[in-house]
């Protein structure tokens, strides 16, 4: 059966299970929007800037663990996708982005909109493809998903020349793709495991290090279950957030750079640390030297290249995280048979009695005010009136690191936060991809006013697509983290900070055909947040809060974690103790 | 890692798919990272859709651990072998354009002799001059005739193969523990248990 290159495109996407396209056209991929015009079984939906059409990808691909689809045009098109090939690369997020690319015989030309596409997204791509022969589309496509979604999942780039996508084709669409150069090690090393398990069970101070591995790989599950056989603390790193549940007694929140004091003390103190699908970031450990510094550490990851590149890992496994976990919970059964030992029982008694202490003395606190908003309590009340269920996407600043230390997960994939890159403007374009995957649930953009305007021309695809995201922006009129750092670092030279002059974001919001409503005081944050809540279309509520809260506990770049920077420095304890509102 | 030790030179050979683009996946792994590649060179194997790289790298241990690992992140990268590890032949073949004024033209043939090199081109005032050998061999041969003076000069990087019956292309995924547990026979302490892409 012979196709147009771009029929056959759309017909691998069917046969893919793609259901939602996010995408922007133009005159490289116009073969493929012809084609899409009496093309039934996919939706398009119009993004307003190509970046956008990436995120949206993105946030499909996170909340349902199905792989994100963007299309755009070819040289502008594809440069503006790059920042989001980036952050799907930094975050491990199976996402396959199509551009367009000028007619073969044209590349290398200056030909109009023409740009080295493959050649720019290279770096940012797991693998990348130029397609030069039609014949080959199918298999490239199978390809490009298989790439995505196994392994170390990843963006996938694939760029289709426009003859390629007007010439007809004998259509190929294999079932399954064989790559000899790839092989995904899924199952960890029976002895590693082993030795992992007698190492987990010998620890007087152990510690379990959990990352988006475990949220990309479902090990949820196996994780608890984990946790509660062995009575070992969690910590999570922004990326794990929802992989273990806040509530749960063994839950020690987000460790690193924001993270909890306890987290950062029992990591710190710990004889084992199990890390499983992280990564060692730097953000994470603060500088090395100092990160579980007397811990035996055992590290799950998929990728080979994640063991023992920031820190020396002494029991590597490779392989995949839910697999790995539930062979080492069957490990530690053989080990312990029915019982575990006293003297392993009575050692983590002391080691919960040390973590409670720590929680006591220092949980996440910040100060009230019954004047102005604290953006802590916007977290905690948005936490509250969701019960946890909501989807949250966040910007990048202060107040994605307030919704990371404030907000109570419940679910893994109910999170989606730029964590090794930090795109600012990530939230609106990747909490309308989450909501056109879950289209009856709760979409909520926590975002800053900096962050948001970087894409808040999405508002318009939310309104025209229907896609009714909650966008809560933490308007301080700062870029608040640039600010905190200057506060704190550069002895409060301030510079090129102030963002006072941004647009009024309540007329903004009606500009675009949503509903925009403000608070101003602490009274208002739950009557304006119930009610954006039950407002029917995309809703933009703007928080009016406290201009100069700074997120604590702090580490800053390169200081050790144990070296945790508690509070603003120099401010009174007499003080602090009088109006001192703890997190949970 | 903390327990790199002294930086030292590397050869890695690499068979990879012979597609477009492969090259400067590779290139780009190096200098993205800051590695420095001292040598590269690249050809089709046995297999015609098969490529073999020979890249000579500097690095402590762990440096070289993660090109190592790098390289086999890429997807179109088939096999990575260190071959420093174990006994194999280098070779370098080198291309010069020597000054030979009829005083010196006996000595710069006696010299080409003693190297077994070879003329391959002779005016009246110059040799060009193939030479194939080791390092340091055409290390020795440059430096002996730099005196007579090169005008122009051409080496081709180092290619390299492992002595013995058997190809070796294996090894350096055995050390890692891979081959080993593909195998069933698993190997008691591995470093890494395999690779994921």
């Amino acid at each position: 059966m012979k196709l147009s290159g771009a029929r056959i495109f759309l017909e691998c996407l069917k046969r893919e299970g793609v259901d939602v396209v996010f995408g922007l056209p133009g005159g490289a991929v116009l073969p493929i929007y012809d084609a899409l015009y009496d093309f039934a079984g996919l939706k398009h939906i119009l993004v307003r800037q190509e970046a956008a059409a990436g995120h949206a990808a993105e946030g499909y691909s996170r909340t349902t663990g199905k792989v994100g689809v963007a299309l755009v045009t070819s040289g502008p098109a594809a440069t503006n996708l790059v920042t989001a090939l980036q952050d799907a690369y930094m975050d491990s997020i199976p996402i396959v982005a199509f551009t367009g690319q000028v007619p073969t015989h044209l590349i290398g030309n200056d030909a109009f909109q023409e740009a080295d596409n493959v050649g720019i997204t290279r770096p940012c791509t797991k693998h990348n493809f130029l397609v030069k022969d039609g014949s080959e589309l199918g298999t490239i496509v199978k390809e490009a998903f298989h790439i995505a979604s196994t392994g170390r999942p990843g963006p996938v780039h694939v760029d289709l020349p426009k003859d390629v996508l007007v010439k007809e084709w004998e259509f190929h669409y294999p079932e399954r793709v064989h790559l000899r150069s790839y092989n995904p090690t899924y199952e960890g090393h029976p002895g590693q495991i082993k030795k992992a398990a007698k190492a987990m069970l010998r620890a007087k101070r152990p510690v379990l290090y959990v990352g988006g591995g475990v949220i990309s790989s479902d090990a949820y599950r196996e994780l608890l279950k984990l946790a509660e056989l062995t009575q070992i603390p969690v910590t999570t790193t922004l990326m794990g957030l929802g992989a273990f549940p806040s509530e749960h007694p063994l839950s020690l929140d987000m460790l690193g750079m924001h993270g909890t004091y306890y987290a950062n003390m029992a990591v710190y103190n710990s004889d084992c640390l199990i890390a499983v699908g992280a990564r060692f970031d730097d953000r994470v450990t603060g500088k090395v030297e100092f990160f579980a510094p007397n811990a035996e550490i055992i590290h799950v990851d998929i990728d080979p290249s994640s063991i023992s590149k920031n820190i020396q890992v002494h029991i590597p496994i490779v392989g995949d995280a839910r697999r790995v976990l539930a062979k080492l919970i069957e490990a530690i059964k053989e080990e312990v048979r029915d019982d575990v030992p006293s003297i392993v029982r009575e050692a983590r008694k002391q080691w919960h009695a040390q973590i409670a202490e720590w929680k006591a003395r220092f949980p996440l606190r910040y100060d009230w005010d019954d004047e102005v908003i604290k953006p802590q309590y916007v977290m905690q009340e948005i936490s509250n009136l969701t019960r946890g269920e909501a989807l949250i996407v966040t910007g990048v600043g202060q107040h994605q690191m307030w919704a990371a230390q404030y907000y109570r997960f419940k679910y893994p994939r109910h999170w989606c936060t730029s964590g090794g890159l930090g795109t600012m403007g990530y939230g609106l374009p990747t909490a309308l991809g989450v909501q056109a995957a879950h289209p009856d649930m709760l979409v909520v953009n926590i975002d800053g006013d900096g962050s948001f305007v970087m894409n808040s021309q999405e508002l318009a695809t939310c309104f025209e697509s229907r896609l009714p995201v909650k966008t809560v922006i933490i308007n301080n009129g700062y870029h608040g983290m640039v600010r905190q750092w200057q506060e704190i670092i550069y002895k409060e030279r301030y510079c090129s900070i102030d963002l006072s002059a941004s647009p009024d974001f309540v007329k903004l919001a009606e500009a675009y055909g949503c509903v925009g409503i403000r608070a101003t005081k602490p009274s208002e944050v739950v009557p304006a947040l119930e009610k954006a809540f039950v407002t029917p279309g995309p809703v933009v509520v703007d928080m009016m809060v406290d201009r100069e809260e700074d997120v604590f506990p702090m580490v800053p770049a390169g200081g050790a974690n144990k070296d945790m920077i508690l509070d603003r420095p120099g401010k009174a304890v007499k003080e602090r103790a009088a109006k001192s509102q703890t997190g949970f | 890692m903390q327990n790199g030790t002294e930086p030292r030179k590397h050869t890695i050979a690499v068979l990879v798919e012979n597609r477009f683009g492969v090259l400067s996946r590779v290139a780009g792994l190096f200098s993205a990272r800051g590695y420095n590649i001292e040598s590269l060179s690249v050809g089709e194997t046995l297999d015609p859709t098969v490529s073999r790289m020979t890249l000579v790298v500097r690095g402590a241990e762990f440096v070289i651990e993660q090109v190592i690992k790098q390289l086999h992140k890429l997807i179109d990268v088939i096999k990575v072998t260190d071959l420093t590890e174990e006994n194999h032949v280098e070779r370098e073949l080198v291309l010069m354009k020597v000054n030979a004024e009829p005083a010196n033209r006996a000595e710069v043939l006696r010299t080409v002799d003693i190297f077994r090199a070879k003329v391959v081109d002779v005016t009246p005032t110059t040799f060009t001059l193939e030479a194939t050998g080791d390092e340091q061999k055409i290390d020795a041969i440059v430096e002996l005739l730099r005196p007579f003076g090169i005008q122009e000069l051409v080496r081709t990087g180092k290619v390299a193969i492992a002595r013995g019956s058997k190809a070796r292309v294996r090894r350096s995924e055995e050390k890692l523990g891979k081959a080993k547990a593909a195998d069933g026979a698993l190997s008691q302490d591995p470093r890494i248990v395999g690779f994921a892409d």
